[in-house]
Formats: C-alpha cells, structure tokens, sequence
C-alpha cells in the first residue's frame, strides 16, 4: 500500500497533459511588469526609478520587513514605469514596468550551470543568501523561504520533507522540473539539510510520476540521509499538513506548522531556486510554468521571466484556442481566474491554464441533499455544508467555533458537491470575516 | 480573443460529473429488480399501484409547487419519482388507487414539500405516506395478497398473513415457533420472493443486487445497511439463542419484512441520514435496535418504518454531536 493522508481527498482526473514536453526557454519579453508583492508578507520597497538603468538579477525592490521578499529585476533593461497593474489577484497592484534592453547580450545568454555540489556556505550564509536572493515557496503559497528556516532556538527538528507532489491537475512543472534538475534539487537538499543541521530528508512524489521517483531513486542511491518516497495519487497531497501526514504519520495541531512536529516542508521548485542561489549566485528571477489545456495547441512547459506577461506565454503555445472562456493562474482546483492576459507572471505561477466554454461555466445551485460528500472529502476534517450555512447567515463566531479557519482551502467540497452548491465561496467569504473580527478583538 | 467575455470565478474551476439527478437515477436502477420480482410475484396489481404511487407524487409536486407555492418546478430532479417508487414498495399490491393516491399526497406535499422540499425533509417522506396509511387504514394496509393465486391478476380478494404477521399471530396464540415453522416460507422463497408482503420489500435478492449497485455506485456507503442489518441480527440472536421456541432466528428477520428494503433503500436516503460516518452507524444502531424491539414485543408485527421514521427525527441531533474528528485537532503524533 502507497502511503497517503487519511482522511478526506478527491481524485479528480489528472489531465497532466504536458509531462512529456522538456522544459523549454521563452523568448525573452520585451517588457516585463514586476509586481512589489509576489509573497505572503509585507510587499517589497521600491528601490529604483523611472529611468534608471537596471541589471539582470539587480535588487529593484527591497524586502519591507521579516516575513517579505526582495525582489530583481529579471532583465537588463531601462524601468520606464512605475505603475499599478492588474495582477492575478484581480487588483491594480504596484509593478515596476521594465524595458528589455534587447542591445544587451546579457538577456540573451543562455546559461547553463555545471552541476556543483560541494556546499561551501555555513548554515547562516545560506539562510541569509535565500533571503537576500529572493526566493519564496514556489508550490504556490509564495511563503518567503528564510521565515521557514529562521528555527527558534529550541525549536527541534529532524526531517526535511521535500514536496514533488504536483497533486493538482494539469500542472507538469514540478514533474519536468524533477526529471530534467534532479541532481541539483539533490544538492538543493543537501543544502537545506545544512542550513538546517538535520539529516534526514524525504522527498515526496505521487506515483502518477513514476519516471520522477526512479530518478531520485538513482541520484539518491549512495546517500542514505535522503529517501523517496511514493504516494498514493490523492488531492490535497500536496498540502503541507496532508504531506507530513502521509509521509510521517505525525499530525500538524490545529493552527499549527509542520515545523510543531519537527518538520520542514519545501517545495522542490523552491529547493532549486535555492540550489541556485547558493551555488550560482542567482537570484529567483525565473521559473517554470506550465501552459496548458484541453484545446492548447502547443501545451508545455516553459522556463519564464518573473514579470513576463501571459499573453507571451499564450502567443508561445499557438495562441488562445476558439472558445476561450476562462483562463487559470494556477491549477484548475486553486488557481485564480484571470481578467485579461496582460497580467505578469509572478513568482507563484506555477501554471497557466486555459477552458473552453464546455469547463468555464458552473453548473446551477440546486438545494443540499445533505449528501455529506463534503464532509466525507473535507482533508480538515470539517464540515463544509454546516460552514457554507453560517456564513450565509452570518453566523460568524458559529463558523469560528467550527474550525472555519483551519479550512485549506482546497476546493474538494466543491468540486464533489452533487447539487452544485457554492461551498468553498461561502467558506472564504466566511473565513474573512471571522479573520476581520478576530483582528478587531485583539 | 474569443468574442464572448472572459469568465471570472473563483476556485475550483474544475467540477465532478456528480450531480443530485444522477444520483436519483442510480436509486432508480438499483430499484429495478425488486419492482421486476413484484410484478412476477403480484402480477398487474403491482404495477398499477407503482404506476399510480409514481404518477401522483410526481404530480402533487408539480400542482403544489406551481399553483400553491408558486415556485419553481423541480419534477425532473428524480426525487419525486423515488419517493413514488419507495412509497409503492411499502404497500400491499392489492391497496384501493384512492389510497394510494392519498399517501402521495401525504408523502409529497406534508412530509417533503411543507419542510421545504427536497434537502429540507426531516422525515423520509414515503415513509410518511406509508405510516399515515397504516395508521389510517390498518385493516387494507395489512390485505397482503398472497402470491402465486394472483399472478397476472389483479388482486383482490385472497388474502395472507406476512412471514412476521405469522410469527406475531402464532406466538400470540401461545404456538412455538417449530409449530409456526410448518406454515413459513422457507429460506429459499424468502430470497426469492415467494412470500407474503409489501409490494417491494419480496426478494432479498432482488434488493440485495439493487443495494450492491448502491454501493458499488458510490450513491451509498456500507455504514447504515451493515450495522443496521449486523444490530439486528445481534439482537434477534441473543433473544433466539435464549430460547429458540419464542424467538424467530436472525435469518428470517433479516430476511423477511421491510429489514432490507429499509436497510438499502429507506434508512440511507441521503437527506434524511447523517452526514458522518459515526453519525450514520449511530443512527443504523438504532433503527436495529427499535426495529427489533417493535417486532418482538410490540404491536406490531413489522417495525421497520417506524424505526426509521423515530431515528429520522434524531439526525439533527446526531449531525450536532458527531463530528467528523477534525484535523490536528488532537495531537497524537510521536517524533520518531
């Protein structure tokens, strides 16, 4: 039996329509919109302006505070702008608007780094190193990634849990990102392993990327410190808290981090960006993405510049299929539907997906038939019908006593939800008030 | 650009092909050989009363909710069809059509559409129907025609006693059941079908396919029908181990009366069923429970809808008091 998390889970149909398409370089744009907020935390300050002449990998805005990010520019270029644009979250949000220098032979090298694995850094330099480069959790959440290692004292841990599950559908960048960088997520984890003074690592892979698990298994053979292991396919797998709990069995407490178990979670995006940074001295100024869908022509995978528009990456896959209706930030079960395709990617695009009228549209709300399907999927343990009721009442500190806050929002209720009900809506609409009163208490 | 706009919503975007209607519809299949068995057994007398049962619920809900609610219509949902199907299993085939009528009246417009409609029913309602006849016609409500006579006829006059009507009767009349035992039907005809009884509830192995398509279907889970069948059994056991000429065995409960049409097809109806697994065991124990009690020393020979109907009215309860134990929420996680 392949481990997994016990209770709830969906397995929706998995539609990785691009693990077979290598990673590929998009043409580099010609101008790129770098958002000051591409993480959980405080955005970053700017510290350029218009005008300036800017270098690859130079700091253009400066981490605002602990739990916050830098951020670099992701070409050679001239800024022209500093302006508010749409982003993914649907609001105009500062970018600072970048011109490519196309003259600049910098922007269109292609390099290619020898793999290097002796890790010269003390633990502290590299925690400073990830901090000062950028880099974030890149499975999604956008968790600026030196908050995760900055440990109490005290504090004890004793294992790293890699996180090569890719659980949501379509998205393949994790899947290719970990055939093609094995080695260097390898030694991306030995890194860590360091920086963290623990030794022991588990990487994590569903066993719908068999090719991805004999690959660790093969690079990892002679290092008894790091194991594979394969999962059972289930959604959320991919989720911190499911993660620690298939693979450990240990049991993050309500409103608390894996770290309370002794554990660290990376996603193996996120551990490259740091192989990266460490050993090549690069800051976190690219990063896969999946473009894809049913009616995508070229569907793959792509190596893109922070700030690149996605109408770059849709132009680059043969252009927006006829019927279009809708276009996905993400994967189909967390991703943000998107206004229009001038928005940047940022830092958390893990993939862009494109439905056709058939998907795009929900089906009609009909009455609960108490089913309890949502209970019966919910990874939380909660019940998502009794949640949607209080929040549609306004029973707010009801919801609260009901655990609404521990709700990851993963979408299983809706998505398994018979009568079409707007389950997960309600939960977040009801989850921000409870956030909003509880802020107001204290 | 597509010409039609760009859809905004917010996650998931993706949906299951899980809808109520096609859950509805999966009742419906699993119905089919049981309603098969009772026409072979009952003859046209099943038919018409199925037919009249499905016909009136359905059309009590459209005139109801079209002229007296003035809501929308939701006749193609399937749950009006069910509850026609259901409400026709638990009557004698050979019920008067104004009765029949009468219970889908009841069934359609007090104990579903009055709550709410559908989702918002405490009681399943052609449970309902199917008391408020019993209640209000004992003596037709017990007229079973027995089966081989009425074959392809319609069915008035030849009457029998049920398996458990039998039972009660002898036992009353201070017989042992080795006595009784010469008159029941055997195992075989119970499993069959040969057997006095509600039109639906015959064959065991006609409802037992219908509940394994259930099953296998996903529309149900095995919590309600096992315990409930499993506290049955435990219990008519013990009471048949202490003495065996006062008590009918486990297998002719399980097998004869309303005990598996009510375990696959009554007790697990989605809406008036708990919506947690522990929820559903805890109520399965007690429709077993009251089920039993009613049998053995009640008035009545058969207790299984009243037993459902009783638990129906606890489900709130039981939804309040048993959680799904919630994620994290006890530590029980050891550092290896």
């Amino acid at each position: 039996m392949l481990k997994t998390f016990p209770i709830g889970g969906i397995h929706p149909p998995e539609n990785k329509l691009t693990s077979s398409k290598s990673i590929k370089r998009l043409p580099v744009p010609k101008v790129v919109n770098v958002p000051i907020s591409q993480h959980i935390g405080i955005p970053a300050e700017i510290v350029v302006s218009v005008k300036d002449k800017v270098e690859i990998g130079q700091v253009i805005a400066k981490s605002g505070g602990f739990v916050s990010s830098n951020i670099h520019s992701p070409v050679a270029g001239t800024i022209t702008k500093l302006d508010k644009i749409i982003d993914t979250s649907g609001y105009k949000k500062q970018c600072i608007v970048i011109r490519t220098d196309v003259k600049n032979e910098a922007n269109f090298e292609e390099i290619e780094y020898p793999l290097k694995k002796e890790i010269e850094l003390t633990p502290k330099e590299i925690v400073q190193r990830i901090h000062d480069y950028g880099i974030v959790g890149l499975g999604g959440a956008t968790f600026p990634s030196h908050v995760k290692l900055n440990v109490r004292e005290g504090v004890k841990l004793d294992c790293l849990i890699v996180n090569g599950v890719e659980c949501e559908p379509y998205l393949t960048a994790d899947h290719r990102l970990m055939l093609e960088k094995s080695e260097e997520i390898v030694v991306g984890i030995q890194i860590l392993m360091k920086a963290l003074q623990i030794d022991k690592a588990i990487i994590g892979i569903e066993n719908n990327k068999k090719d991805a698990i004999d690959a660790f298994k093969k690079v990892t053979k002679n290092l008894d410190k790091i194991q594979v292991a394969a999962l059972q396919v289930k959604y959320p797998q991919g989720g911190e808290k499911q993660l620690v709990r298939a693979i450990l069995n240990r049991e993050v407490p309500k409103n608390g981090l894996p770290l309370d178990v002794g554990v660290v979670v990376n996603n193996v995006g996120t551990i490259f960006a740091i192989y990266e940074a460490i050993q090549h001295n690069k800051p976190l100024i690219e990063r896969v993405v999946t473009v894809t869908g049913k009616k995508v022509e070229n569907a793959s995978n792509f190596w893109v510049k922070i700030g690149t528009p996605i109408k770059d990456l849709i132009t680059e896959v043969g252009g927006l299929p006829e019927g279009t209706r809708k276009i996905v930030n993400g994967g189909p079960m967390m991703g943000k539907a998107i206004k229009n395709t001038d928005v940047p990617v940022t830092k958390g695009t893990s993939g862009i997906l494109v439905v056709s009228e058939d998907e795009a549209s929900r089906g009609e709300p009909e009455n609960c038939i108490r089913c309890g399907e949502c209970v019966f999927v919910c990874p939380m343990g909660l019940e998502p019908h009794l949640l949607m009721n209080l929040s549609e009442k306004g029973l707010f500190e009801r919801a609260s006593n009901e655990d609404i806050m521990t709700c990851i929002e993963c979408g299983s209720c809706s998505y398994v939800c018979p009568s079409n009900r707007p389950l997960l809506d309600f939960i977040r609409f009801g989850k921000n008030i409870v956030k909003k009163l509880e802020t107001s208490k204290n | 650009m597509s010409t039609q706009p760009i859809i905004i919503s917010a996650s998931p975007h993706v949906h299951s092909d899980r809808t109520s209607k096609k859950i509805m519809y999966d009742v419906v299949i699993a119905l089919i050989p049981a309603f098969l068995v009772s026409l072979y057994v009952f003859g046209i007398g099943a038919f018409i009363v199925t037919a009249v049962a499905v016909a009136s619920c359905i059309l009590f809900e459209y005139l109801i909710q079209k002229y007296l609610l003035k809501t929308a219509v939701t006749i193609g949902d399937g749950s009006a069809l069910i509850t026609g199907i259901l409400l026709a299993f638990n009557l004698p085939s050979g019920l008067p059509i104004w009765m029949v009528i009468v219970g889908s009246l009841v069934a359609i417009g007090v104990a579903k559409l009055s709550f709410g409609g559908l989702g918002f029913n405490i009681f399943n309602p052609a449970l309902i129907g199917r008391v408020f006849l019993l209640v209000s016609f004992p003596v037709q409500m017990t007229m079973w025609p027995t089966a081989v006579e009425n074959n392809l006829t319609i069915a008035d006059g030849v009457t029998g006693a049920t398996t458990l009507g039998m039972i009660k009767e002898g036992l009353m009349f201070g017989e042992t059941m080795t006595e009784i035992g010469t008159r029941l039907p055997s195992t075989i005809d119970l499993l069959l079908g040969i057997s006095g009884g509600s039109l639906g509830e015959m064959s065991a192995i006609a409802l037992l396919i219908g509940g394994v398509y259930l099953l296998v279907r996903k529309v149900i889970s095995w919590h309600i029908p096992l315990t409930m069948l499993v506290t049955m059994a435990v219990m008519t056991g013990i009471f048949w181990l202490i003495n065996p000429e006062q008590y009918a065995s486990p297998l002719i409960h399980i097998l004869s009366g309303g005990a598996l049409l009510g375990a696959f097809f009554m007790a697990t109806d989605l809406v008036t069923s708990p919506m947690t697994k522990k929820g559903m065991v805890i109520f399965a124990i007690g429709i077993g429970v009251i089920t039993v009690v009613i049998r053995l020393f009640g008035a009545y020979p058969e207790g299984v809808s009243f037993a459902i109907i009783i638990m129906n009215a606890f489900v709130p309860l039981i939804n309040t008091y048993f959680k799904p134990r919630r994620f994290g929420a006890k530590i029980k996680s050891k550092i290896v």
